[in-house]
């Protein structure tokens, strides 16, 4: 098994620690993984992405442009990666903010409405976690408990009491997704 | 009475240093990078530290330097001294490390590494011979070159507004919270030469205590980039040098001299 | 026991150069390989090892430190990318020049110029011919993973200090931003042992010189000479490659670092179509693997070499094929901070092929 998956959006949105909780967790289930993030001007407010690949076999190349999923936050995003999606494949977005909707008939298309949803949680921040527990209802590749194993490995012991919040915000995702 | 009578351990006055080989100087005779080369080995071996010291050579007229020296040595790219200096001391706290360079390499193109280095208190000598003029590469001018002054690049003086004023790097690195001891000194006259001494010795005794960077200036004259005989450039060198880079402290213990 | 980590190449090659017992690091900011030198800042090796890091005010000072550190026997490096180690140059020439050891690693970006931050491999020909002034070479390897950042730096170390050489570890903007899981070696201890030839003082000794300065040229030809015999030992020694799919292969792609795994994925298109493509990796770029790829060339229909940059490895392809003229050897790249995906790789292939 591969999954070769795009994140984008806004920097700022979590694009990069999305990324890096999922390759945590793959780390978690014993799988390769590789995470290769757009750098530059992007770190500073602009446009972001990460390439993110699990697999139970050595990966060849962590660049691509073809990918299996896309999980996308923003309009400008959308209209970069939809055609990037191979064919059968999954486009997962954030609602938030789009006006052009997807329009591929060959990409399962399924739409999560994480930034409305953690507001009114009262927790903007874990939207992300939203996203990703979407993304996994979707594609069950870790388990919830690899997530939450990988964050802790990836968060500073000093955010840790931010666990449950986040394991709630997953477990949300995975019940709005459409 | 014959010589061989007056040739006898007990009517030696004075010795050559241990620390420098039998090889001929290369410097053009008058010139005072002899002199200050003897006092910086002089003071080592005095203070019996020869063992623990490595040298950095420069580039110009003191790029042979090690060639005369019995002290382990590194020879560095033109205007890097003080940073192989750092490198050195900063993998070995415990032994002294001094740079000997001259105004070209010191003030002109080592212009950063040279405030960088002094600026971060790194805890070693430097020895910066000032004649004013590039020496080895046959008499151009350099960053220390007078208004006025005749050099084989600035044929007709110095012109201020066109080449720049003389750059008084020793004022500028006292300037520095990183410097511990900064002076001005000459090796022109006997009674210089002593007093050039002692400032070699203190700058030592200041690496030796770890107290931060020490920084001597030799103001020196180059008789043949000068086209002057020996006495005619250090008489030249008093009337027009020193009142431009006067001698003396400018900073001890840590502290600017005010006069 | 090994630990494994998610980690960025840049964190990889830091946290390795702690546990390489590396005595000092000397760097200047430069995307896109800072994380170095905030990885070690931020690790506090001095506590972990007694390892020392200094930030210097110029990539120049920053080479000029590692020649007087390396002078004193120390394993001692620094780091860059490409604008940065274009300034190095000067150093780098000296510290081979003196045949002092030391570990300069590249994590390249596009040129010429300021160029771009993000990825190139266009510094080959600076990395393996030479690159300053003057009859050298360095010793370079080139990591295509994460893990090869992390491994290749004790390796790096013990050739330096086997050969006397400035070894340079050439990677790029890819290999130095991804982060893979990797696992890491335990800690060695830091060397006590000072080299016979290190300057640190003379007690009990006669003196050293540490110096690429000789000015007869009589003597300073032996000193060459003495240089070209290393750089022939290494050929001789340390090549260093990894083969493919190989066996069974009728077209061989050569390629390094972020292009060679690049490569292997376009690999997996051709092989799907039935096309029968091996990879020869070149890890070390000097010395270069002429003879293994001169061999393949014998039974392959055509060779295309792949890198980030307007064809320079090719050059050293095409110097190791000359035995087989029949052989066609082309090269695929986009550079300037434009990385390659696969398909572009596979599509050049087909085409320089006439298989599409």
């Amino acid at each position: 098994m591969t999954e070769e998956i795009i994140i984008a959006g806004f920097g700022g949105q979590g694009v990069l620690s999305m990324g890096k909780i999922l390759a945590y967790s793959g780390i978690m289930q014993d799988m390769e993984v590789s995470w290769m993030p757009s750098y530059g001007p992007e770190m500073r407010g602009g446009t972001a992405n990460v390439t993110v690949i699990l697999s139970d076999k050595e990966i060849s190349s962590p660049v691509l442009t073809r990918f299996d999923t896309a999980i996308i936050l923003n309009q400008q995003s959308l209209d970069k990666f939809e055609q990037s999606v191979k064919p059968g494949g999954i486009l997962l977005y954030d609602n938030n903010g789009i006006s052009v909707k997807p329009s591929r008939t060959d990409i399962k298309i399924h739409v999560v409405e994480a930034t409305a949803e953690a507001a009114r949680m009262g927790s903007p921040k874990v939207f992300n976690m939203m996203v990703l527990g979407a993304y996994l209802k979707l594609r069950p590749i870790v388990t919830v408990d690899n997530v939450i194993a990988g964050l802790k490995k990836s968060l500073p012991a000093r955010h840790h009491h931010l666990l449950d919040e986040n394991k709630a915000a997953l477990i949300r995702g995975m019940e709005i997704v459409a | 009475m014959n010589v061989n009578d007056i040739i006898k351990p007990e009517n030696l006055v004075y010795s050559k240093t241990s620390l420098m080989n039998d090889r001929e100087l290369s410097y053009c005779p008058g010139c005072g990078h002899g002199t200050a080369n003897r006092l910086v080995h002089e003071v080592i071996e005095e203070m019996g530290i020869g063992g623990e010291t490595i040298g950095v050579a420069p580039v110009g007229c003191a790029v042979m330097l090690y060639e005369f020296s019995n002290l382990d040595f590194v020879q560095a790219a033109h205007g890097r001294a003080t940073a192989v200096a750092t490198g050195l001391k900063r993998v070995m706290p415990d032994k002294f490390v001094f740079s000997y360079q001259g105004d070209g390499d010191l003030a002109a193109i080592g212009t950063g590494e040279t405030l960088h280095t002094c600026n971060r208190g790194e805890n070693i000598t430097i020895i910066f011979i000032n004649n004013g003029i590039y020496g080895m590469t046959g008499g151009q001018m350099a960053p220390t070159t007078l208004v006025g002054m005749k050099t084989s690049t600035s044929p007709y003086g110095r012109d201020e507004k066109w080449m720049g004023s003389p750059i008084d790097m020793t004022k500028l690195v006292s300037m520095l919270p990183g410097t511990y001891y900064v002076t001005r000194q000459a090796v022109h006259t006997p009674s210089a030469v002593r007093k050039a001494k002692k400032a070699i010795q203190k700058a030592f005794e200041v690496q030796k205590n770890k107290l931060g960077l020490s920084f001597v200036e030799i103001v020196s004259n180059c008789n043949s980039g000068w086209k002057m005989s020996p006495v005619k450039a250090n008489q030249w060198m008093e009337e027009n040098m020193l009142p431009y880079y006067p001698l003396g402290d400018l900073k001890v213990d840590g502290k600017l001299i005010t006069k | 026991m090994s630990e494994i980590r998610l980690m960025k190449g840049n964190e990889a090659i830091a946290e390795a150069a702690i546990r390489a017992g590396c005595d000092a690091y000397f760097g200047y900011p430069i995307t896109p390989q800072s994380e170095v030198m905030e990885y070690l800042m931020a690790e506090r090796p001095e506590k972990r090892t007694g390892m020392i890091v200094l930030q210097a005010e110029s990539e120049v000072a920053a080479i000029n430190m590692v020649f007087g550190a390396a002078a004193a026997g120390k394993r001692v490096m620094t780091s860059s990318s490409s604008p940065g180690i274009s300034l190095k140059l000067e150093g780098i020439s000296y510290i081979a020049g003196a045949d002092l050891p030391c570990v300069i690693l590249n994590v390249a970006r596009g040129g010429p110029g300021l160029g771009t931050i993000q990825p190139a491999q266009s510094d080959y020909f600076q990395a393996v011919k030479g690159g300053g002034h003057g009859d050298y070479h360095m010793l370079v390897l080139a990591p295509a993973s994460v893990q090869e950042m992390a491994d290749h730096m004790p390796l790096a170390f013990d050739l330096a200090f086997k050969y006397r050489t400035p070894v340079m570890i050439l990677s790029d903007g890819v290999i130095g931003q991804t982060m893979e899981k990797v696992k890491l070696f335990d800690q060695m201890p830091r060397s006590t042992e000072v080299p016979q030839w290190a300057v640190c003082g003379n007690a009990g000794r006669k003196n050293r010189i540490i110096t690429s300065l000789d000015l007869d040229p009589v003597k300073k030809e032996q000193q060459n000479l003495a240089l070209q015999a290393k750089y022939q030992q290494m050929r001789e020694n340390e090549v260093r490659y990894e083969k493919y799919l190989c066996d069974d292969a009728d077209y061989l792609m050569v390629a390094y670092g972020a292009s060679a795994r690049i490569a292997k994925k376009s690999i997996e298109y051709a092989r799907e179509k039935g096309i029968k493509v091996g990879l020869l990796r070149p890890i070390t770029l000097f010395p270069f693997p002429s003879a293994v790829i001169a061999e393949l060339a014998k039974k392959m229909k055509g060779i295309l070499s792949v890198e980030m940059s307007a064809g320079q490895m090719v050059e050293d392809v095409l110097l190791a094929t000359r035995q087989t003229p029949q052989v066609p050897v082309k090269h695929f790249g986009r550079y300037g901070g434009v990385v390659h995906s696969p398909e572009e790789i596979f599509e050049a292939f087909l085409k320089h092929f006439n298989l599409g």
